[in-house]
């Protein structure tokens, strides 16, 4: 029921915590986050106890990275998506992780409307494709990423369904290297 | 400077990248090259929204009581992440920096021979990453390979079989390529260089050293 939903837009929460350090809308974040994390990383491999260790620490990390948070570049489930991944390479691999450098701001401090809008939707969009994708094929892509499904094992048999997503970031970047010059 | 890059990291790598399945060596090799590119950026995030369509839908299991709270603890002992923000005078983009303690005045070249030098990174052992520094118009030796090799450039450029590769373009080798890259005669060329096994040379004089040199 709660998947047939189209999911909340969280970007505003974000938003509370870095303007005000709002702990309420923190704890909603948490209520929400949390458990979805938690779940995600045992069906990773976690046992519960490094799950809900894990998952405490990634939603504290929510709280210290929240003003690197882009809402038109990524919603906020896919923003905690790398945040929950890059926790579970240094819990279950023990690997170092390195991040690409981030990306230069744009002059505007507040991101356009229209965009978090059109960020939100075109996610949702591809929600519903996935899910509406034949069961092997999600399976495969569930694989490669709750699993460990190798580079090789990958190959290009996932076939994602991005559609639109990818020009929208790419505008997006566009729009962000543009405003530096 | 971006929009120079031909050749980029294949659909595959990213996303093995983004689900998190790379080896470490791989994953500095995906990190450096999005710190340069923007179309694979712009890739690697579409990417990332599959992660976190999966994420909304993977079902709930219950926090620990006291969860919340305990982690309102660990952000108040924790410090807010600074930006890592590009700088593009550097020849070696953030990533690599972190690996080698500085920008390429503090790698430590070791000689290979033919002029040739190379760096070897410290990541785990399932798959291999170093810096190669190619003088000014001189040749790797002709060689093939065992598994998966990209090189990507970060200074100068370096022409072979295939085609001619500028800062930021990666090569990927496979089982199936033989190939001598041989660096622009006016720049010389350094490149990173990852594999998951090791090459196979075809003279005799690099394949006696190849056990020492690790590559
Ligand atoms: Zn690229
Ligand atoms: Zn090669």
């Amino acid at each position: 029921q709660d998947g047939a939903r189209a999911e909340n837009d969280w970007s505003g929460h974000l938003a509370r915590i870095v303007e005000a350090q709002d702990r309420a809308a923190f704890a909603e974040l948490f209520a929400h986050f949390a458990p979805r994390v938690k779940s995600f990383l045992m069906r990773s491999g976690a046992t519960p106890t490094l799950a809900e260790d894990c998952a405490q620490e990634v939603m504290a990390t929510v709280w210290n990275k929240s003003h690197l948070y882009d809402p038109t570049r990524a919603t906020v489930s896919t923003w905690i998506f790398t945040i929950a991944r890059n926790r579970r390479i240094d819990a279950l691999r023990k690997d170092r992780r390195p991040e690409p450098e981030d990306l230069p701001w744009g002059p505007e401090p507040e991101p356009a409307a229209a965009d978090v809008m059109a960020m939100q939707q075109e996610t949702e969009m591809l929600r519903v494709a996935i899910r509406a994708l034949p069961d092997a094929q999600r399976e495969l892509i569930e694989q490669a990423y709750f699993g460990d499904l190798s580079h090789r094992e990958i190959a290009a048999r996932t076939g994602l369904p991005l559609g639109t997503i990818k020009s929208r970031i790419r505008l997006a970047l566009d729009r962000l290297r543009h405003a530096m010059k | 400077m971006t929009e120079l890059i031909k050749h980029h990291l294949t659909d595959t790598l990213l996303t093995a990248y983004t689900a998190g399945n790379l080896p470490e060596a791989f994953n500095l090799m995906v990190a450096t090259h999005l710190s340069l590119c923007d179309t694979c950026r712009a890739q690697a995030e579409a990417l990332e929204a599959v992660g976190g369509c999966l994420l909304a839908e993977c079902g709930t299991e219950a926090m620990a009581a006291d969860a919340l709270e305990a982690t309102f603890a660990r952000i108040s002992t924790g410090t807010a992440v600074p930006a890592r923000r590009r700088d593009s005078c550097s020849v070696l983009p953030q990533p690599l920096r972190d690996y080698v303690g500085g920008d390429v005045s503090t790698i430590r070249w070791k000689p290979v021979g033919m002029g040739v030098r190379q760096a070897i990174l410290p990541t785990s052992n399932a798959a291999s990453a170093r810096l190669l520094f190619i003088p000014a118009g001189a040749a790797v030796p002709d060689h093939g390979h065992r598994g998966v090799e990209l090189t990507m450039v970060l200074q100068g450029a370096f022409s072979d079989e295939m085609d001619r590769f500028a800062r930021g373009d990666v090569e990927v080798a496979d089982e199936e390529l033989e190939h001598m890259p041989v660096a622009d005669p006016g720049e010389d060329c350094i490149c990173l260089a990852v594999t998951d096994a090791p090459l196979r040379f075809n003279s005799w004089i690099p394949r006696l050293v190849q056990p020492f040199l690790r590559i």
